[in-house]
Parts: C-alpha cells; sequence; structure tokens
C-alpha cells in the first residue's frame, strides 16, 4: 500500500507540469497555430524561474511565497518568449515547425553560453527546498489527506487550479469560443467579425505563459530547482504535445493523459521499490525509454482518427491579395 | 506547378523570380545569415563589450586557421543536413536525424569491433553498416507517418531520445566496446579507420569527397530520375499526385529510409575518422546525450534551400563559423555562441524567402513610382 501512496504522490508534480505545457499546447493549436516551440519555452521559464530563485532564496522569505514570486516570473518570461513565435507565425507567415524548432534549439545554447561565461556551471542550481511535508489539518482526511497533501509541492495545487480556470474559458466563454472557431475556420471567423491575428495571438501566448510555468513546475518538482543546458526538459515540451494529441485537444481528456505518462515516468524511477519490477531485473534503460516509447503507441491508436484542429499550422491571411500571400503561394507547399 | 497558377503581369514577374530560384535562395540565406551574425554580435557586445569586436573577428576569421578541420567537421553536418534536406523535398520535417545518426554511428562502430578485415574491405563495411542504422531509425518514423499518419515531427523526436537511450545502453554493456575505467568506448582498430588525407593537425578524411559524391547522386536522384519526380510532387500535393497514380505511401517509407541512412553515415564518419595520435581512433561517450549534429543539419538544409549541392556550402559554411567560434574561448567568451547565432539564422531562414520575395517586388516597383511621378508633374 505504501508503495501505491509513494507512486501517487510523486506522479502528481510531474503529471502537473506536463498537464500545464499541454493544456498551453491546446490553446496555442486551438487558435490555429503549431507551437513546437514548447520544448523551449518551458526550459526558457524553468531557468529564468530559477535563476529569480537563486537570486533572492537568501532572503528570509517563505519558500513557498518564493515559489509563486518565481512562477510569475517565469510565466512572464515564457510569455515574452513566445511572443518570437507569434511575431513569425502570425505576422510574417513563417512555416511554424522550423520556427519552433530555431526557438527550441536557441534556449539551451544561450543558456550553456550564459552560465559557463559568467557562473562557471551549465545551469542555476539552487539551494532552496519547496518540499511540503504535509499540509495541516487537511493531511489527516482518510486515504485522500495521504494521497494529496503530504510529501507534495504547492505547484499541484496551482496547477489544479490552473486547470479549473482553462476548463471554464474553454467551454464556457466567447474567447474560448472564438479561439476554437479561429483554428478551425479564420475565415468564418473573421466574417463574424472575430479579429484571427488578435486570437492567435492570445492562443499562442497563454501557450508562452503555461508553458513558461509548466517548465519551472518542472523543474521544482523533478529537477529539484535546478535548470541547466544539458538537460534541459527532457523532452518534456514534445511529450506534452503527444499528450495534447492524445487527449484530444480538450482540457480534461489532457488530464488524464498526462497523468497516465505521469505515472509511467513515476514507475520507471521507482524501478527499485517495487518488489514485482525489481525481479524482472531489466536494465534502467529500458524504463527510461518507456515515456517516449508509450508515446509513439499512443500515437499510433489515435492519429487516424485524431480531431486536430483543421486550420492548424497554415498562416491566415485576412486580405488574400497581399504581397506575402502571393509571394507564399508560389513557394510554399503547405502541408499538415 | 505552382508559377503556372497565377495570371496576368504577377506571371511574369515569378516566372523571372522562379528561374532565378536559386539565385533568390541564396540571397535569402544570406539574408538570414547577415541577420544572424548581427544579433551574435549584438549578444557578444551584451556579454563582454570591450572584447566583443575581437570575439566576432575571430568567428568570421578563425576557420582560416585550419581549413583541414573545417573540412573535417563538415563531413558529418552535410550528411545530417542532407537527411533533413532530402526529406524536406518530400515535405516531411525530419527532425530525427539525431537519432538516426546516434544510431549510425553504433552500427558503425559494431562492424568495427566485430568483423576482423584488412583495411579498405573493413572501413567501407562500416561505412555501409552506419547507412543501415540510420537507415532503419529513418524508416521506422517513415512507416509511422505512412501507414498510421503520426507526425513524423513528433515521432522521429521520440525516436531521438528512444535511439540515444538504447545506443548508450548498448555500448555499455558490450566488453569488447566499452572501456569502464574512461566511460568511453575503445580505440577501433586501424582497418576500420578512414584514410587521412594527411592534412597536419586535421583529421580530415577521405569521408569528405565521399559525402560530396553522395550529394550530388541525390542532387541527380531528385532532379533526373522518376523516383526522384514523384519524391517532389508528393512534396508538393500528395493528394494530387496520388491522382496521378504515384504511390505516397511507399514514396514516404522509401524517402524517410534513405533520409536516415545519410544521417546515419554521418554518424558512421564521425566515428571512424583516422586518429591523429597513431594507435587511438574516436571514442563515443555514453552520457545520455542527444547528438547535436543531428539538429545543426536543420540549419544546413534549412541555409543550402533543401538542395544537396546548397548543402554542400552551406555545411562547409556553418562548420567554418563553427571553428571561428572555438576561438572566441580566448577572448571569455564559449563556443555555444556559435549555437546561438545557427538557431538565429535557422529562425529567419523560416522567412527570409518571403522577405526577399517582397522586397524584390517593392524595389521592383520603386522606377515605377518614378515615373509616374513624372507622368503626373503639370506642364509634361
Amino acid at each position: 500500500m505504501d508503495i501505491i501512496y509513494y507512486l501517487i504522490q510523486n506522479t502528481l508534480p510531474v503529471a502537473i507540469a506536463l498537464l500545464l505545457v499541454a493544456l498551453g499546447g491546446m490553446f496555442s493549436e486551438r487558435s490555429g497555430v503549431i507551437n513546437i516551440a514548447l520544448e523551449g519555452i518551458m526550459l526558457w521559464g524553468a531557468f529564468i524561474g530559477c535563476g529569480f530563485v537563486y537570486l533572492i532564496e537568501r532572503t528570509a522569505m517563505d519558500p513557498q511565497h518564493i515559489l509563486i514570486l518565481a512562477m510569475l516570473v517565469s510565466a512572464m518570461a515564457g510569455l515574452l518568449y513566445s511572443l518570437l513565435l507569434s511575431v513569425a507565425a502570425i505576422n510574417l507567415k513563417a512555416d511554424q515547425t522550423i520556427v519552433g524548432t530555431a526557438l527550441n534549439m536557441l534556449v539551451p545554447a544561450a543558456i550553456l553560453l550564459f552560465s559557463r561565461m559568467f557562473l562557471q556551471s551549465d545551469g542555476v542550481t539552487t539551494d532552496i527546498n519547496f518540499y511540503i511535508r504535509e499540509i495541516p489539518y487537511l493531511n489527516r482526511i482518510p486515504v485522500l489527506g495521504r494521497l494529496f497533501f503530504t510529501n507534495t509541492y504547492i505547484s499541484v495545487y496551482i496547477g489544479a487550479l490552473i486547470l479549473a480556470i482553462a476548463t471554464i474559458i474553454y467551454y464556457k466563454t466567447g474567447f474560448g469560443l472564438h479561439l476554437r472557431a479561429c483554428g478551425e475556420h479564420p475565415h468564418a471567423a473573421d466574417s463574424v467579425g472575430i479579429n484571427v491575428y488578435r486570437m492567435r495571438y492570445a492562443g499562442v501566448s497563454i501557450s508562452g505563459v503555461l508553458g513558461g510555468t509548466g517548465g519551472f513546475f518542472y523543474a521544482v518538482g523533478v529537477m529539484n530547482g535546478d535548470a541547466n543546458g544539458h538537460t534541459g526538459v527532457a523532452g518534456f515540451g514534445f511529450l506534452a504535445l503527444a499528450v495534447m494529441i492524445f487527449g484530444q485537444w480538450k482540457p480534461i481528456r489532457i488530464l488524464f493523459a498526462a497523468l497516465f505518462f505521469a505515472f509511467l515516468r513515476t514507475l520507471a524511477y521507482s524501478v527499485a521499490l517495487i518488489p514485482f519490477l525489481k525481479a524482472l531485473n531489466l536494465n534502467q534503460t529500458y524504463y527510461r525509454m518507456l515515456p517516449y516509447a508509450a508515446t509513439m503507441v499512443v500515437l499510433a491508436f489515435t492519429s487516424k482518427k485524431s480531431r486536430a484542429p483543421k486550420a492548424e499550422g497554415i498562416p491566415y491571411d485576412k486580405s488574400s491579395r497581399s504581397l506575402w500571400q502571393k509571394a507564399m503561394r508560389n513557394i510554399y507547399h503547405l502541408h499538415g | 506547378m505552382p508559377d503556372k497558377v497565377v495570371k496576368g503581369t504577377e506571371a511574369a514577374y515569378f516566372k523571372k523570380i522562379f528561374k532565378g530560384k536559386a539565385f533568390s535562395a541564396f540571397i535569402s540565406a544570406l539574408l538570414a545569415i547577415i541577420l544572424g551574425l548581427i544579433i551574435g554580435f549584438i549578444v557578444m557586445l551584451s556579454a563582454h563589450p570591450d572584447k566583443a569586436a575581437t570575439g566576432f573577428r575571430a568567428i568570421l576569421t578563425g576557420g582560416f586557421i585550419s581549413l583541414g578541420n573545417v573540412f573535417y567537421f563538415a563531413t558529418p553536418i552535410l550528411m545530417t543536413g542532407l537527411a533533413v534536406g532530402f526529406a524536406f523535398k518530400m515535405g516531411l520535417f525530419n527532425i530525427g536525424a539525431s537519432g538516426q545518426y546516434t544510431m549510425g554511428m553504433y552500427f558503425a562502430l559494431y562492424a568495427g569491433f566485430t568483423f576482423r578485415l584488412s583495411s579498405p574491405l573493413h572501413w567501407i563495411i562500416c561505412i555501409l553498416a552506419g547507412f543501415l542504422g540510420g537507415a532503419l531509425w529513418g524508416l521506422i518514423p517513415g512507416l509511422f507517418k505512412a501507414l498510421l499518419n503520426v507526425n513524423e515531427v513528433i515521432t522521429s523526436i521520440m525516436f531521438n531520445y528512444i535511439g540515444m537511450y538504447l545506443v548508450d545502453m548498448w555500448v555499455q554493456e558490450n566488453p569488447k566496446m566499452y572501456v569502464a575505467a574512461t566511460s568511453r568506448t575503445a580505440y577501433l582498430p586501424a582497418s576500420a579507420q578512414l584514410p587521412s588525407l594527411g592534412i597536419e593537425n586535421s583529421s580530415v578524411n577521405v569521408s569528405i569527397y565521399i559525402a560530396i559524391g553522395i550529394a550530388v547522386i541525390l542532387f541527380i536522384i531528385l532532379n533526373m530520375t522518376t523516383f526522384g519526380y514523384e519524391l517532389k510532387a508528393t512534396g508538393y500535393n500528395r493528394h494530387a499526385s496520388k491522382y496521378a497514380g504515384m504511390n505516397g505511401t511507399k514514396n514516404i517509407i522509401i524517402a524517410m529510409a534513405i533520409a536516415g541512412g545519410m544521417a546515419g553515415l554521418g554518424g558512421a564518419f564521425a566515428i571512424l575518422a583516422p586518429a591523429q595520435i597513431a594507435g587511438s581512433s574516436m571514442t563515443y561517450e555514453p552520457i545520455n546525450r542527444l547528438a547535436a549534429n543531428g539538429f545543426n543539419g536543420i540549419a544546413v538544409a534549412l541555409l543550402g534551400n533543401n538542395s544537396p549541392l546548397g548543402i554542400i556550402i552551406s555545411a562547409i559554411f556553418i562548420s567554418f563559423i563553427q571553428r571561428g567560434g572555438t576561438l572566441t574561448s580566448k577572448y571569455g567568451f564559449k563556443p555555444e555562441i556559435i549555437d546561438v547565432v545557427i538557431a538565429i539564422i535557422i529562425y529567419f531562414s523560416a522567412f527570409s524567402m518571403l522577405m526577399t520575395i517582397v522586397a524584390g517586388k517593392y524595389l521592383r516597383r520603386i522606377p515605377a513610382g518614378i515615373s509616374l511621378l513624372f507622368r503626373k508633374m503639370p506642364g509634361r
């Protein structure tokens, strides 16, 4: 029984990071922009957030307050970085996959460059402890108290709150509806007076905020408060995209997909504690590969009937007779 | 083809542009490079204002100090560039060159340590093994894309990680291959190493000729064979090409396997390069890190406009500024400055082609505008 508690307690911080980033991807793709750059945005948020913690950890501030402040900083960093994608993809009609790849490559390179020049290391290391042993009173609730209110991080609750807000925005507001329209049929959305450019900026910016926050939560919950340019976020930005596809671009399904992947990953790193798996005596590497291999299996089963937003990846041009559009038609073969 | 779609004066204009397609690709690559270098310089200025100019000069001219090494380091990225560019020709974004590269390297290592043969035969077999390993790792995303319609970008990224973990495990489990004391691979036998070109202080070897030869062969395949035509047609419009009787599914699988094979060759060329100290060889350290050469291939392919011949030039250029970048550590910078510049170049190359065409269009309008101005002047 202890092992089940242990697995779930350790799954949650990982799942929250994946969840937030996948939700970010969902908002971006629903508005019509493919955000491959989530990996880079995550690492950027993690690095800036941890850098902020590094600067103020010596003060007498409470660790949980520092975490919340750093979260806001990393969200801001993610937002600013995502603007590079917005400008290129929305205004300049660039190939979104290529721009995303460039943004993914830029972050680790920049982190390594500056960390090696000024910190003599590959990234930022913090000494602060964000871990919460138990939450008073709530931890006494039978079963649930032990599952959700002991050995955890405050990020889990913030993530749950963000999920609730995101779900409401997505289903219950005009903004959510307009956003989805822009990803399905931008010309129709435009004809009823929705500003497609503005909605796409909003979608990508939300993905920047959530990506940056998710990256910082990854650094807190998985990397122990560190961020470096070598391991980065270990492909979690891409895993989040797979989570999003598995979740069929819908918030609650994305939650379950994120829990599934996070559980696999936690399992992979807790093999030594599980007698049944330990007895198999497999090489650790097989378990490390598990989340990536599971992604492949899941995508193989879901991609045939997947319902991706129809207009994702296709730049929108209001005046279809503009020079950009004409040039584009002649040099692009828009695939995807 | 697309230039037939546009009518009227535009058609004539675009026909002209497309006649000079290679030229405008060159201009847009140049534009991306210049913008990348300018921003790189700004980054250097913000880090060390006083040393930025010296450091920047090192980047631009450092490659001349050791041209042999420029060609040596250009070889693997030329191959990964071909891996990305070839797949791009049919509309696939092969971001998995890194995993294919690692897999090819492992297969080459395996052949090197397993077979006991004499010199030319041994390294030729190793190279072929590298091709096979990479092709296998490109084939899988190809199958997923063609048969199950899984986006090749996510598949090939997942296979980057799976390949890297697998290779690192296989290397460490193989006592013939792995030296635990140094935590690196053992030295390859001399017969498995590629013949050096004999340039002092450089490991440049025959593989640069092989790589250029392969690029030329790919150019011929793409431009002079039915298969190449079908590849490009499928890239332009999968449905139309299917209607015309081309087998898109088969072509996707073959193209991804060939692309993977190119990256695999890159890995083989890198690990089979001759060492400058007799009795040693290149080694690999299994530390769970994705091969950077795979990602640099993306920059090489984009700068080369995905054309095999363009890729030869862009690989040499990227290698050239990388050599210069390593020299900047003398002035307090780090070689990663080049990775920053490369990322920025990729960013701009995603829309520099459009910038070039639109700029050209506006420039063309200026003389017309001036004559219009004169025509409207009173008294004429």
